[in-house]
């Protein structure tokens, strides 16, 4: 069945601290357009299926190739990025709302800073002596890079903390993306050298100890990432650690 | 002089961040302004690699050879000191990166691996997948999170960038600036200023660029005076996939890796460019393999089914070699298309990508053409204490960059920024805090008023559909072939939308979050920006480079061998222009 439009149900809400409201649109069918797309011809035309005129929608984006994390958002019910998100793979009416785990800024847009203060916490870089130059890096087995790769590819982009029931707004979990993050700089040669800072960290307050093994991050990741294969692999770099802590290795 | 300068970097990609840990590792403070998360900034857009001639693969490659083919790709519009220096800087760069935990790909024996690129016959480019410039990006975040934790950087993210302020003598003491969530405006004094913000590409609507590109920080300060130089060289990136949101970029590693390009003539696949160009084949620099494209859909009308389409195939090449080596375009290309190109060939066209043109800056090299490494000139703009490094300034590409070039120009012009703005900053008679209050707050009120005036618009115009029609009287007469007409044309286009600017409706009355307000802020700078890229191409009677005009279709060094500079007056830009330093390689004739 040919379709003419596209119907739209975007969850709008001024501002943290008022009430949220449903907004429908009905804009012209194209095909081969994602979800972007839609809501810049909604800024276009800001009047909803009523004929009222309203403000333009609010949402964060910039890449739109999903390689910045940017749009995330609730989709049909389901969290992921908007770039990627093609109009043709969804049933109509599509319902856009804001992620709910991160403090609402305005309609889609959320605050994700508690993301970054994780891998802040997380000491979450390899430790250079400078910029200077010092000659090339530690060689690198191929497939030690093949695996690092994989996990380098986290944009923090929120979508394991949104399906995660361990956190909420109020707590403290820092979610199976920083924990994953772990486990990258861990893995590197220099990186290695200074794993013990990480590990004190990760079994910390908010730490790997409050990841109640749901596993629904690794099936929200829309970069594939082997969260769940990261959160076994610093349970047992964790454990690890404690027990050479404990009888001195 | 205080004994601590205050210094602001403004945008947090590639030169952004790596000005910040220049600053940092000095020990001095920094604080960095972004209208995103710096972890979101438009270098995780940059795909294929970055260059060095470390020569690993015995083809007797060096920083010499990679200089020389900087220069030629550019078509002898470089200043030729500072590519100079980048290309001899670039592999203790690479080496940096590999330090600070960049997953590059391999050879087995566990060495950085290189691969082949637009413009070169060496494998020079080394590379994380396809997503080199997030690899990249995300290890001098971390660099920087470093830093933040240590408490010697303060990050501003969802703010904007509105102005500089300028003191009595016109130095740049610090800048305004808009908080995106509470919208208030803000001064904040500094002794040197970096804008890192990027290129401009938004202006011609739909490009392979991120959203936040729109060059209105470049704009504003070229409205408060700083030069804009060369601002109508405009890279079109032969491979893109067409989008309604964007073009999305397929790399030019995928042509480096073996990748293509043909259409269907009399029932066979021709391949164009490798016919017409034996040696370099799929690999010639951008501005010809876009100008090929061109010409085989619009002259010859032999599109992929008539349409403004082109075949880039893989589908030759092993899928284990693809997964590893170009994985994550592979990717982008199945998500928004739906085909597996490990299968069928892709389709693409050009799309507008990066500009080689941006605001004029400074440097300074000893007589043998060596940058005198932290001198406060490098990087400088026109007025004292501004500087600028990334796609926002105008060097090191001339009229055309090559391929993973500008990861380079990016790491390397923020090498060289930091430090200058340090010692520009030591060397200061007077400090930020000198500085009366009162011309702080003067420029505040500018500000605030400015942004109560876009308030205030209750036209009948929508600022989002002025855009769109900005981009496509762009796209259409200042990109791959132009016309004076056409583009005089544009120009008065451009006008016309000026008028309609002010005429425009922003309907959110909102005090928070007001995405309407400052799109329609940005708008206005785009349209200026807009007018220098459109007059610049309008003067110059000449093809080079990216800039080509059928009815001039030479390089004519004796009369356009010189940069273009563009000055703000409020009647439009006023061109001068300025001689380009070819000291150290004889401009000779482009051939591939």
């Amino acid at each position: 069945m040919a379709k003419n439009t596209i119907e739209l149900k975007i969850k709008r809400q001024d501002g943290p601290n008022v009430a949220a409201r449903w907004e429908e649109f009905s804009i012209p069918y194209k095909p081969n357009t994602n979800i972007i797309s839609a809501l810049m011809e909604v800024r276009r035309h800001p009047y909803t299926v009523q004929g009222q005129k309203t403000t333009p929608p609010v949402w964060d984006a910039n890449c739109l190739e999903e390689v910045c994390g940017a749009c995330s958002m609730i989709i049909n019910g389901k969290v992921r990025q908007a770039c990627s998100a093609l109009i043709d793979h969804l049933e109509q009416p599509i319902a856009l709302e804001p992620m709910t785990k991160f403090p609402l800024v305005r309609d889609l847009v959320v605050d994700r800073r508690r993301m970054f203060d994780a891998l802040k916490r997380m000491h979450a870089w390899i430790p250079i002596d400078g910029t200077y130059n010092l000659g090339p890096g530690p060689r690198v087995d191929p497939n030690m890079q093949a695996g690092a790769y994989s996990l380098a590819r986290c944009m923090t982009c929120g979508c394991c903390l949104e399906v995660c029931p361990q956190v909420t707004p109020t707590s403290k979990f820092i979610g199976a993306a920083a924990i994953s993050q772990v486990r990258l700089f861990n893995m590197h040669p220099t990186g290695k050298m200074h794993a013990r800072e990480r590990l004190e960290a990760l079994m910390g307050e908010g730490g790997l100890q409050d990841c109640g093994n749901a596993q629904n991050c690794v099936h929200a990741c829309p970069k594939e990432i082997p969260l769940t294969e990261s959160i076994a692999a610093m349970g047992r770099e964790t454990t690890a650690y404690v027990l050479k802590r404990l009888f001195g290795g | 002089m205080a004994a601590r300068p205050k210094t602001i970097v403004v945008g947090g990609g590639l030169a952004g961040l790596m000005a910040v840990i220049k600053i940092a590792e000095a020990g001095i403070p920094v604080q960095i302004f972004s209208f995103v998360p710096v972890k979101r900034s438009h270098s995780v857009c940059a795909q294929g690699g970055i260059n060095a001639s470390v020569n690993t693969k015995g083809e007797g490659d060096s920083p010499q050879i990679h200089f020389y083919e900087t220069v030629k790709g550019g078509d002898f519009l470089a200043n030729q000191p500072l590519a100079k220096g980048m290309c001899e800087a670039a592999p203790g760069i690479v080496y940096l990166l590999d330090r600070m935990g960049v997953p590059f790909n391999r050879t087995p024996e566990g060495l950085l691996d290189f691969r082949g690129f637009g413009g070169t016959l060496y494998s020079r480019t080394a590379f994380a997948g396809a997503t080199t410039g997030q690899q990249l990006l995300y290890a001098l975040d971390e660099q920087v999170r470093k830093y933040e934790a240590e408490e010697l950087v303060e990050k501003y993210e969802y703010w904007e960038f509105l102005s500089i302020v300028k003191d009595s003598e016109g130095a740049c003491r610090g800048i305004a600036a808009q908080d995106l969530r509470t919208m208030e405006i803000r001064v904040f004094p500094a002794d040197a200023v970096c804008l890192a913000t990027g290129g401009n590409g938004v202006i011609y609507g739909k490009s392979t660029l991120s959203m936040v590109c729109t060059g209105s920080a470049a704009s504003a300060v070229y409205q408060q005076g700083a030069i804009h130089a060369n601002g109508e060289f405009i890279q079109v990136h032969p491979t893109a996939i067409p989008g309604e949101d964007k073009h999305r970029l397929m790399s030019e590693s995928a042509r480096a890796e073996g990748g293509r390009m043909w259409v269907p003539r009399d029932g066979k696949p021709w391949y164009f460019l490798e016919e017409k160009y034996p040696r370099y084949k799929n690999l010639v620099p951008r501005d010809i393999a876009t100008r090929e494209i061109y010409h085989v859909c619009r002259v010859l009308k032999l599109g992929v089914d008539g349409k403004d389409m082109v075949y880039l195939d893989l589908s030759h090449i092993p899928a284990e070699t693809l997964n590893r080596k170009l994985g994550g375009i592979l990717e982008i290309y199945e998500k928004f298309v739906g085909d597996d190109p490990r299968k069928v060939p892709m389709k693409v066209f050009p799309s507008i990508h990066y500009s080689m043109g941006g605001l004029w800056i400074d440097y300074e090299a000893d007589g043998s053409g060596n940058i005198v490494a932290g001198s406060p000139r490098n990087h400088q703009t026109n007025i004292p204490g501004l500087f600028a490094a990334g796609e926002v300034d105008y060097e090191y590409h001339g009229a055309n960059r090559l391929g993973a070039n500008s990861l380079l120009s990016c790491f390397y012009g923020g090498m060289l920024a930091g430090p200058a703005m340090v010692s520009y900053a030591k060397g200061l008679e007077r400090s930020c805090d000198a500085v009366p209050a009162s011309v702080f707050e003067a420029e505040r009120k500018r500000q605030e008023e400015a942004c109560g005036r876009i308030s205030a618009l209750s036209g009948t115009e929508n600022p989002f559909v002025l855009h769109q029609e900005l981009g496509e009287v762009m796209t259409d007469n200042v990109a791959v072939v132009r016309y004076n007409d056409k583009l005089q044309a544009a120009d008065n286009a451009i006008l016309a939308f000026m008028d309609r600017w002010k005429c425009i409706d922003i309907h959110d009355a909102s005090t928070w979050a007001n995405q309407a307000v400052s799109f329609t802020r940005q708008l206005w700078n785009m349209l200026e920006l807009a007018r220098v890229i459109t007059l610049g191409a309008l003067r110059r009677d000449e093809s080079r480079g990216s800039h080509y005009k059928p009815d001039f279709p030479e390089r004519n060094d004796g009369a356009w061998l010189k940069t273009t500079l563009a000055t703000w007056t409020p009647s439009g830009p006023e061109f001068r222009y300025a001689p380009v330093d070819i000291s150290l390689l004889k401009p000779e004739a482009r051939k591939y």
